[in-house]
C-alpha cells in the first residue's frame, strides 16, 4: 500500500492527513467536551447531544443570513457572535430539558438514554418542519477561506486552523471552570457525593441544571465550529453521536483529559486510515479497534481511581 | 418459591386474548396487504421477548439487537438469493450463477462465506447459531469483565454501527445500503404469492408463540429467578456463588437467537433484507417497542411491537411530519410516568377492576345462591 509514493510524498501525505485529522479531532473534542461533562460528571447520557450540536450550527446558519440582510460591515466577525448565540440558545434548551426531563431521572441513568432518544427525536423532526430537510451551510467570510501554503506539497485549509484555536481556547475555558472556579469545586463536589454536598450547603440541583446547560451549551459551540467544515441537516447530530460517545468512553469516562487523549488517537487513526483504505473501512477498523480495546480495558484510558 | 403453574390465570387469559386476536380476528378480518403488515410488525416482537428476557429479567440494556435480527435475517436473505440467482436465472451476467450485485461490483466467483448457504439445513442452522456465537463473543468478553449498564449499551450501539458501515461498504459482498433485494423461492416454493404471505403469517405466529412459551419457561425456572435477582443486587449472587457472567451472556445469547428468527421471518414475510434494520435507529426502535408494552411483561412486548408500528403506520401515513414527535413523545412519557408501559399500566389500573368487578359479581352470585337456596331448604 505504500509501493507508489515516495518519501517526501509519505511525508506529505502524512502532514496532511495529520492535519486533517487534527481537524476531526477538534470537532471530536468539542462535542466530546460537552457530553464527557454531561455523562462523565453526571452520569446522563444525553442521546439528543447531536441535536443540541445542530442547534448550534442552525443558530450560525441564521446569524450569518441575518448579518448579511441586516448589518453586512459585521459580516468578517459573525462567527464571534454566532458562537455565543449558539451557546446561549443550546445552553438555555439544555437547562429547559434538565428541569423538564433530566431531573427526574438521575437515578435510572439508562431510562435517560430512552428518554433523550426521544429528545432528539423530538428536536429532528421540530429542525425538519422549522428549516426544512434540506442541508444548510453557510458562507464564510473571505479571510477563513483559502489556505496557507506551508511547503511545496503541503497545504492548510485556515478554517481548518481557525477550528482548532478555537477548540484550544474552549477547552482552556473548560478546565479553568471545572477545575479552578468554585462553581466547578461545587460540580466536582456533587459529582463524588450528592448527598454530603447538599449537606454541606451546595444547591445540587441547581449546580445540576448549570451544568448540563453548560455542556449542551458546548455542544452549540461545537456546532457551530461544524459549520465552518461542513454542511448541516436535521439528523446530521446523530452521525456524530456514537463517535462521540466512543470517545468519551474511551478516554476513561470521568476524565476530561482522557476525553481528548482518545479524542487525539481516534481521529489521527480514522484519518490517516482513510487515505489508504476507503472512508468506510477505515471508520470500521477505528471503530473495531476501539470496542476491542475497550473490551480488554472496560475503564477506558485513563480512568480515575476511586473506591467504589 | 416457583410458581408450580405455568401461566397464572391472568398469563392464561393474555395467552389466550393474542392467540384469538392472531390467529383468528386479524387473518379473518384484514386483506392480504394488511395481514402482511401485521406480519412485519410481528417479526419485532420476537426481538421484544428477548429484550424481555435480557433487559427486563436480567437488567442487560442491549442496543445492538437490530445486529441479530440482521443476522438472522441477512441468513435467510444469503439462502433465497442464491436460490433466485440459479445458472438459469441469471444468464445475462457475466458471471451467471452468482447474486446480480456481486456481478454488477466485478465479483468473479463466490465469496467463501457464501458458499454454506446454498443448503437451506444449514441456512436454518445459521440463523440461530451465528447470532448465538456473535453474542457470546460479545457477551463473554463483556460481562467476565464485568462491563455492564451504560457502558454495554453504548459498545452494543457502536457494534451496530460497525456493521451497518461495514455492509454498507461493502457492496459487492453484502448488496451495500440497498441490501440483499428480488427474493423469490423458499426451498422451491414461491414465496411472493398472497397465498405464500398468508401461510407465512401462519407459520411466523406458531414460532411467536414457541417463543413466548420458550420465554415464559426460562422466566420461571430458576435461572429466571436468578436473572431477577442479578438485576436487583449483583454482587449478592455473585457472592452466593452463582457465576454471574454465565448467567448474563446465557440471557443475551437467548435475545440474540429470539431476534434472529424475528429477523429471518421478517426476510421471508417481507421480500428483502437491507442495512437499514440492522443500524443504531432501528435497535433503539426495537428497544421503544418493548419499553411501551413493558419492560417486565412477555405478552406486552408483543402488544407493544404490534400497537407502536401501527401507529407508527397509520400516523405516518395521514399525518407523516407529526409522527416522530408522536414517537418521541411517547418514548419520553413511557420513560417519565410509566416505566412499566402499557403491561404496568394493565396491571396496576386495569386489572385490579376487572378482578374487582369479577369478585363483586362473584359474591353477588353467591349471595344470591344462598338467598334462592334458603326457600328451598
Amino acid at each position: 500500500m505504500f509501493g507508489d509514493y515516495s518519501i517526501s510524498d509519505l511525508g506529505a501525505i502524512l502532514a496532511m492527513q495529520g492535519f486533517a485529522g487534527l481537524i476531526l479531532f477538534s470537532v471530536y473534542v468539542l462535542m466530546a467536551l460537552g457530553l464527557a461533562i454531561i455523562f462523565g460528571q453526571m452520569g446522563v447520557i444525553n442521546m439528543a447531544h447531536g441535536e443540541f450540536m445542530i442547534l448550534g450550527a442552525y443558530v450560525t446558519w441564521m446569524t450569518s443570513n441575518a448579518v448579511q440582510h441586516v448589518a453586512p460591515w459585521l459580516f468578517p466577525g459573525y462567527f464571534f457572535i454566532a458562537m455565543i448565540l449558539a451557546f446561549i440558545a443550546s445552553g438555555a434548551l439544555g437547562m429547559l430539558v434538565e428541569w423538564a426531563l433530566i431531573r427526574h431521572l438521575y437515578k435510572r441513568p439508562l431510562d435517560t438514554l430512552l428518554a433523550t432518544w426521544g429528545l432528539s427525536l423530538i428536536l429532528q423532526q421540530a429542525y425538519r418542519s422549522i428549516f426544512g430537510a434540506r442541508e444548510v451551510g453557510v458562507e464564510l467570510p473571505e479571510w477563513m477561506m483559502g489556505s496557507w501554503q506551508a511547503t511545496d506539497s503541503i497545504q492548510i485549509p485556515i478554517n481548518g486552523m481557525f477550528v482548532m484555536a478555537l477548540t484550544i481556547l474552549i477547552t482552556i475555558v473548560v478546565f479553568y471552570i471545572l477545575f479552578w472556579s468554585s462553581w466547578g469545586k461545587q460540580v466536582r463536589a456533587v459529582v463524588q457525593n450528592r448527598v454530603m454536598a447538599g449537606a454541606v450547603g451546595i444547591n445540587t440541583e441547581k449546580v445540576d441544571r448549570y451544568t448540563f446547560g453548560l455542556g449542551c451549551g458546548i455542544a452549540g459551540i461545537a456546532g457551530s465550529a461544524f459549520t465552518m467544515i461542513g454542511s448541516t441537516g436535521p439528523t446530521a447530530g446523530q452521525l456524530y453521536i456514537v463517535d462521540t460517545f466512543l470517545v468519551v468512553v474511551f478516554g476513561g469516562a470521568a476524565s476530561l483529559f482522557g476525553t481528548i487523549a482518545s479524542a487525539f488517537s481516534i481521529s489521527q487513526t480514522q484519518s490517516t486510515l482513510e487515505f489508504f483504505l476507503s472512508g468506510s473501512m477505515a471508520k470500521v477498523i477505528t471503530l473495531l479497534t476501539i470496542v476491542g480495546i475497550l473490551m480488554v480495558r472496560p475503564q477506558g484510558l485513563f480512568a480515575l481511581k476511586v473506591r467504589k | 418459591m416457583i410458581n408450580s403453574r405455568f401461566f397464572n390465570r391472568s398469563e392464561l387469559l393474555g395467552f389466550l386474548a393474542l392467540a384469538v386476536l392472531l390467529l383468528l380476528i386479524l387473518p379473518l378480518s384484514l386483506d392480504i396487504f394488511r395481514l402482511n403488515l401485521v406480519a412485519k410488525y410481528l417479526t419485532y416482537a420476537f426481538v421484544g421477548i428477548g429484550l424481555v428476557l435480557c433487559w427486563g429479567y436480567g437488567g442487560i440494556l442491549s442496543l445492538g439487537q437490530g445486529v441479530f435480527f440482521g443476522l438472522g435475517g441477512y441468513c435467510m436473505a444469503m439462502y433465497l438469493k442464491l436460490e433466485a440467482s440459479s445458472v438459469a436465472n441469471t444468464k445475462i451476467q457475466s458471471t451467471p450463477g452468482i447474486p446480480d450485485f456481486m456481478d454488477w461490483n466485478q465479483l468473479t466467483s463466490l465469496p467463501f462465506f457464501w458458499k454454506p448457504f446454498h443448503s437451506f439445513p444449514v441456512t436454518l442452522l445459521a440463523i440461530l447459531l451465528v447470532p448465538a456465537f456473535f453474542a457470546l463473543i460479545i457477551g463473554a468478553a463483556m460481562f467476565k469483565r464485568r462491563v455492564g449498564g451504560v457502558y454495554f449499551a453504548i459498545i452494543t450501539q457502536a457494534i451496530a454501527a460497525i456493521l451497518t458501515i461495514l455492509i454498507v461498504g461493502q457492496q459487492g459482498y453484502t448488496g451495500g445500503i440497498n441490501g440483499i433485494t428480488d427474493l423469490r423461492t423458499l426451498h422451491g416454493w414461491d414465496i411472493r404469492t398472497d397465498h405464500a404471505k398468508f401461510i407465512l403469517y401462519f407459520v411466523e405466529v406458531v414460532l411467536l408463540f414457541g417463543c413466548i412459551v420458550a420465554a415464559q419457561f426460562i422466566r420461571l425456572t430458576k435461572l429466571g429467578r436468578i436473572l431477577v435477582a442479578m438485576r436487583e443486587q449483583e454482587d449478592r449472587v455473585r457472592f452466593s456463588g452463582y457465576s454471574v457472567a454465565n448467567f448474563k451472556i446465557f440471557a443475551f445469547c437467548a435475545a440474540a437467537v429470539f431476534a434472529a428468527i424475528g429477523g429471518a421471518m421478517f426476510t421471508l414475510e417481507v421480500g428483502f433484507m437491507s442495512p437499514s434494520f440492522v443500524g443504531i435507529v432501528p435497535s433503539i426502535e426495537m428497544v421503544i417497542y418493548t419499553a411501551v408494552g413493558g419492560r417486565m411483561s412477555i405478552f406486552g412486548a408483543v402488544w407493544g411491537a404490534l400497537l407502536v408500528n401501527f401507529a407508527k403506520t397509520s400516523l405516518s401515513e395521514s399525518f407523516p411530519q407529526l409522527w416522530l414527535f408522536g414517537l418521541g413523545a411517547l418514548f419520553i412519557a413511557v420513560v417519565l410516568a410509566f416505566p412499566n408501559g402499557l403491561s404496568g399500566i394493565w396491571a396496576d389500573h386495569i386489572q385490579p377492576r376487572i378482578d374487582r368487578l369479577l369478585s363483586s359479581r362473584k359474591s353477588k352470585s353467591a349471595t344470591g345462591m344462598i338467598a334462592d337456596g334458603a326457600p328451598a331448604e
